[in-house]
């Protein structure tokens, strides 16, 4: 964590002043402008005015100062509208770049039919062969096909705990700049030059190469549409008055035109598209397309693996149950003594379950320990005076009970059952040919999960659990995590004919997954969130990979997809809604030179034609810079049902939209009123 | 007030049972006891007409039929009006229209419009009127209703449970999927015969005979010459099939009237009775859709939404246009009767009350049909009626009126996906860049059409012809084009219209105005049919929710003030002001 949060305060991030200036300046040439028409057409009416400004002074006209004021606040908000998205870009290539850069100039060992050559890491081509050692950096994202190491990867999670990968297993994949701690390996490259998980990071938040999400695609179709009806409307607008006897200042229509077309949202929108891909990087997660990013936030089915989502991972030891007749004291100290020398997680929290509970347990001298093995399916001591101490599976134990003379208690049945239908894992004690009584091994749920769930439940998706365990145990842990569904025993082809089912059902599903046999559920939910540390398989298939491997991440990935579409929703409203002050704002002043009645029109009251133009141009303009936190950061997301969370943004964007030019561009005006 | 209070509870009353008949009627996929009694009738119909009852359209057959259809009747109505006076049932010995003018009747009122360049009892003959005329009366609103019926079915009907949709009902006729898998959405002549057989035929004859009742003629003998009293002149008084026509004209959102004058002539509009049954004509089958749409599709919440917003519209421009006539006309004043309410253009015997509350219906709906003459409304009175035809789904045109909110509701439900953060979508299902794109091309014809026409003929003072300058003359333009484009039909008059400019520009306006924004929702719906459909729930936009139905309002609203303010300030507004 700590690394994490320096990176973020690394001077990387900071954007210059001088730096974003240059960067604006830049992207007025014309091909970057015209990937957004809405601003093309403020740059068009840029132009416009400024040719207009240039003829009144060479008339010697009082109007040339008006125009030329105009002219430089509607380029003013073109620059705005390049410098939000200029910041967008920057902070997500720092992010990128500073991950970039510890990969630095790589080289590798590339392995070949004669040996072995040291090559540069950018000329790795997919399928080559590279050979790592311990304390050298993983030159390419690739698989692990022989070998085992702990690796470092701090530098593309942050975390610096170190992780395991082993070929052949589902944690096979490391990523290029991560550091090799043991071991040596053998590693074949996945991706060509160019294509490596941080290149398609880098060009997701690339303005000029970034590809439009669907939805953004379709709201720059209607973006686009207004504004062509609003260059409609003025352009209408100046034979139609020139028929009642009205000359119109073309520097007033060209104002009118910018203030009526959406530019608020048209402005911002590059920037909100490349600040969701950043939110989503920050979070570690690498979304291979922004479809991924824009499709987490309509996701109605989640498909959660138990194991790391719901519960912490590891069972823990939540109770002692001794058999009828047998003293808890005593259940407790075998449990415990047999537990000393177990390196599990599971082991260790039964002694600290029994440290807990008031035992006192010092390690036996004249034992030896037996270890736990698949085929016997139980552990313990051997004493030198010939007790025998267990503990292991339930119907193993009672097995070596019965064989060694003893009797199973009659409880005993039931107490393995009610342990089992409570979600938990029952393991058997026994002493000799005695059978002392069972320990609970639980699943601990996360702390704050369910209130998570409640809030997916609230926003109208559905979590179904998967889990490898036996119905009765899946149900009681589901329950007690309140998902809305569970799968026991869930095998791969389960989970991709759950997917099935869903999808037909005409919902989106979103799943998590590592192994290779996920690889084909990943790859038919809409949402495939792989681990970093899965195989090459699953990592291919899905479309996002977290690069913390936390199966909890889907959560987090939902919230950024919809935090993205209602930034966008959002703007866009409240662009539409200002129209309406800045109508008020304009007409009367374009008017009233020619026919005073319409002054009647001027609800503002404002201080004259000139100033009212300004005002609404400049409040037009500011309106973007004042923004980009909002473009940038996402509107602020709280989980609501959808009707709730409908009106309280038209509340706050519609409503708000409507209402706020008002005042805003009659406090303007009271200041540009000093000098028009 | 109370007369008013009158008519819209009146409306409601005769809509509701109307609305559940319709919706019992006209549902292809029910059998009721209307088969039997109009069953016989109908397949007499198809088989005359070839039609196979059995098959069924996908959303393109069935909006190419839809073109088909009315290619031809544009142009059969075409030549019947350029050869009327070769042709019989012309006692009257009217000729034939110029091409112009011909071309633009045709199209006027194939597009349920019923705009005239020309003055019905003069310049056409009863074949003319009867034939072309009142034919495309009864298509055109068919026409509408049955689009309504084919998106009712693809889009708006609630999904079952079960994804795969059977291949078809029965009958054949219902919704399913062919092998293709492409999504039936009816069959477009068994909807239209329906609906003519079932809806409008019935209805038309009972208005008709309560109008011959009151007085309204029907006949086809010609002209009559009576002596006036005082003894010197004969006066030629025409006449013909006049009742049946009003019938229709008034119950199929029409508009076009037996005479010029439309219904402020005594004989096609005599008595308060007939005044009172013609003025709820107007709204009643508009009204009534939406129950019927409500009752098929099952989306009662989601149509009482959608009602409410248009009643909401409809009191407003209705006392908007109502407040304004009670106003003197400011050309009066000075005179004796400065303070009377604005009467100028208006039947005495109806009162300023009456007329604006038919202004504001006429408009609202589509229909275009007048009771007193709307150029010489107030401006404010003028701007409500501009202001109903920009909006043009207060009700609306039969069919249409609902379609057009359709278009609307789509924009909103883009919208406001967004603003919940799902993916834009429209009842469960993806509104993607091919929707949107055609959505907008259907919004952006508006403003193109009448502001981009209105600029150009006032470029051009000389075509124009206007019998006022300045911003009435501009307002006359503009609600010329409008009301083209709204397919409502009424005139500001006052224009020389008769013109080749005019009759061909308007006749792009009716076309445009007519076709696109009822096709559009159609092949959106045909699109939207074939795809996956999410289930409702809480995470997911409620139509029916009371801020969308607000989002819905504001989206109207917006669109047409921001797109029409500036027109409507040079025009109605700025002659309101700069009254004396």
């Amino acid at each position: 964590m700590t690394t994490r949060q320096s990176r973020e305060a690394s001077p990387g991030l900071r954007i210059q002043p001088l730096m974003l200036l240059g960067e604006s300046l830049r992207r007025l040439n014309p091909r970057s402008l015209a990937r957004n028409p809405v601003m093309a057409v403020v740059a068009i009416g840029t132009l416009v005015c400024a040719l207009y400004t240039g003829m009144a002074i060479d008339a010697g006209r009082a109007q040339a100062v008006f125009a030329s004021i105009v002219t430089l606040i509607l380029l003013a908000t073109v620059l705005f509208a390049n410098a939000a998205e200029a910041m967008a870009e920057a902070r997500g290539k720092a992010h990128a770049g500073s991950l970039r850069a510890t990969r630095g100039e790589l080289t590798a060992r590339r392995v070949t039919q004669s040996g072995e050559e040291t090559v540069a890491a950018d000329r790795l081509r997919r399928g080559d062969r590279v050979r790592v050692v311990a304390g050298e950096l993983i030159p390419a994202d690739g698989e692990i096909v022989q070998g085992a190491g702990s690796i470092n990867e701090s530098a593309m999670t942050g975390e610096s705990a170190p992780v395991l990968r082993e070929a052949g297993t589902d944690n096979s994949g490391v990523s290029a700049g991560t550091k090799l701690l043991s071991d040596e390996l053998i590693v074949e490259v996945s991706v060509d030059p160019g294509e490596s998980l941080l290149d398609r990071m880098i060009a997701l938040v690339e303005g000029a190469s970034r590809q439009k999400t669907p939805s953004e695609l379709a709201l720059s179709v209607l973006l686009s549409t207004l504004t062509l009806v609003f260059l409609i409307v003025v352009v209408t607008l100046v034979p139609m008055a020139l028929f009642v006897g009205i000359e119109t200042s073309t520097v007033m229509l060209v104002a009118l035109l910018v203030c009526l077309i959406p530019t608020t949202i048209g402005g911002l929108l590059p920037a909100i598209g490349i600040a969701g891909m950043e939110r989503a990087m920050r979070a570690n997660l690498i979304a291979k397309s922004g479809k991924a990013v824009e499709i987490a936030g309509s996701i109605d089915t989640l498909l959660l693996d138990k194991t790391g989502t719901i519960t912490l991972g590891d069972r823990r030891a939540t109770e002692f149950a001794p058999c009828h007749g047998i003293d808890l004291v005593r259940l407790r100290e075998v449990a415990g003594l047999c537990s000393l020398q177990d390196p599990t997680p599971e082991g260790r929290s039964i002694v600290v379950l029994a440290n807990e509970q008031g035992a006192t347990l010092a390690a036996p001298q004249d034992a030896e320990v037996v270890p736990f093995s698949a085929m016997s399916r139980v552990s313990g001591l051997d004493f030198a005076d010939g007790r025998r101490w267990r503990k292991g599976a339930p119907n193993a134990i009672a097995r070596q009970v019965e064989e060694a003379g003893g009797r199973v208690p009659a409880d005993f049945e039931t107490l393995v059952e009610r342990i089992s239908r409570h979600g938990a894992t029952p393991l058997a004690v026994a002493e000799g040919n005695v059978l002392l009584g069972v320990i609970a091994l639980s699943d601990v749920i996360k702390s704050g999960i369910a209130e998570r769930f409640q809030q997916l439940r609230e926003m109208g998706v559905k979590t179904v659990m998967i889990t490898g365990d036996n119905p009765i145990t899946a149900a009681a842990i589901a329950a007690e995590a309140g998902v809305d569904d569970y799968i026991a025993e869930a095998t791969p082809e389960r989970k991709l004919e759950l997917i099935r089912e869903e999808q037909a059902a005409g919902r989106l599903v979103a799943m998590m997954g590592d192994g290779t046999n996920d690889a084909p559920a990943l790859a038919q939910a809409d949402l495939g969130l792989a681990m970093n540390s899965g195989t090459q398989a699953a990592r291919e298939a899905a479309n996002m990979v977290d690069l913390d491997s936390d199966p909890g991440k889907l959560l987090e990935a939902v919230e950024i997809g919809k935090q993205l579409l209602i930034t966008r929703g959002a703007l866009t409203t409240f662009s539409l809604a200002n129209d309406v002050a800045k109508y008020f704002a304009i007409l009367p002043a374009i008017f009233a030179a020619s026919v005073p009645a319409l002054g009647a029109l001027d609800v503002l009251d404002l201080h004259s034609p000139e100033s009212a133009v300004l005002s609404a141009v400049i409040f037009n303009a500011l309106v973007i810079p004042a923004l980009i936190p909002f473009a940038l950061r996402g509107v602020r997301f709280r989980a609501a049902a959808a009707s709730a969370m409908l009106r309280r943004n038209l509340l706050i964007y519609g409503l708000g939209g409507l209402l706020l030019p008002f005042p805003a561009i009659k406090l303007i005006d009271l200041f540009v009123g000093l000098f028009f | 007030m109370n007369a008013m209070t009158l008519c819209y509870a009146l409306l409601i009353g005769l809509a509701l049972p109307l609305g559940l008949y319709m919706g019992r009627a006209l549902d292809t996929d029910r059998s009721t006891v209307m088969d039997r009694l109009f069953g016989p009738v109908e397949s007499v119909l198809m088989r005359l007409a070839g039609v196979d009852r059995q098959a069924s359209m996908t959303w393109s057959a069935y909006l190419l039929a839809v073109l088909k259809l009315h290619l031809l009747l544009i142009g059969l109505a075409w030549l019947i009006f350029m050869g009327q006076g070769l042709l019989p049932l012309n006692p009257d010995g009217i000729p034939g229209m110029s091409w112009d003018t011909a071309l633009h009747t045709a199209v006027s009122f194939a597009t349920n419009t019923n705009q005239q360049h020309y003055s019905g009892q003069a310049q056409l003959s009863y074949l003319s009127q009867t034939f072309a005329i009142v034919t495309l009366q009864f298509v055109t609103p068919a026409t509408g209703l049955a689009v309504l019926l084919a998106i009712s079915r693809t889009l708006l009907r609630r999904q079952t449970t079960s994804t795969t949709v059977s291949t078809s009902t029965p009958a054949g006729r219902g919704v399913g999927h062919d092998s293709v898998g492409h999504c039936s959405v009816g069959h477009y002549y068994v909807d239209l015969t329906r609906i003519v057989v079932r809806v409008l035929l019935p209805l038309s004859l009972i208005v008709a005979l309560l109008l011959v009742w009151q007085g309204v003629p029907a006949t086809y003998h010609g002209a009559q010459s009576v002596t006036m009293l005082d003894g010197g002149t004969a006066q030629v008084i025409p006449r013909g099939p006049v009742a049946p026509m009003v019938a229709i004209k008034q119950l199929g959102t029409n508009g076009g009237g037996w005479y010029g004058p439309n219904s402020t002539m005594p004989l096609e509009n005599p008595t308060g009775l007939s005044n009172l049954i013609e003025t709820i004509s107007l709204l009643l089958i508009p009204v009534a859709s939406l129950i019927a749409v409500g009752v098929i599709s099952g989306r009662r919440r989601l149509m009482i939404g959608i009602g409410a917003v248009m009643i909401a519209f409809s009191l407003i421009t209705t006392s908007l246009i109502v407040v304004s006539e009670r106003l003197p006309n400011a050309a009066l004043s000075g005179l004796v009767v400065d303070g009377s309410p604005n009467l100028e253009g208006k039947e005495v015997r109806f009162g300023s009350d009456l007329s604006a509350l038919w202004g504001s219906w006429t408009t609202q709906t589509s229909n275009g049909s007048v009771n007193a003459m709307h150029d010489s409304f107030n401006p404010l009175g003028g701007l409500g009626l501009l202001m109903d035809m920009f909006v043009n789904v207060t009700f609306g045109g039969i069919g249409v009126g609902l379609i057009g909110y359709l278009l609307y509701l789509m924009l909103a439900a883009f919208i406001g996906s967004l603003m919940i953060g799902r993916a834009p979508e429209l009842f469960g299902k993806p509104l993607e860049t091919r929707e949107m794109r055609w959505i907008s091309l259907a919004i952006l014809a508006q403003p193109l059409i009448i502001l981009g026409l209105t600029a150009a003929t006032v470029t051009f003072p000389a075509l124009t012809g206007n019998s006022n300058p300045g911003f009435h003359g501009l307002s006359q333009v503009l609600y010329e084009y409008t009301s083209a484009f709204a397919n409502n039909g009424s005139g500001f008059e006052g224009l020389g219209d008769a013109t080749p400019w005019w009759n061909l520009t308007c006749v792009l306006a009716l076309g445009v105005g007519r076709f696109l924004p009822m096709l559009v929702p159609l092949a959106v719906a045909g699109w939207l049919a074939e795809k996956r459909t999410a289930p409702q729930g809480r995470g997911t936009l409620s139509l029916e929710s009371g801020a969308f139905v607000g989002l819905t309002a504001g989206v109207i609203v917006i669109v047409n003030l921001l797109g029409f303010l500036p027109a409507l300030v040079l025009g109605p507004i700025a002659e309101q002001l700069t009254l004396p």
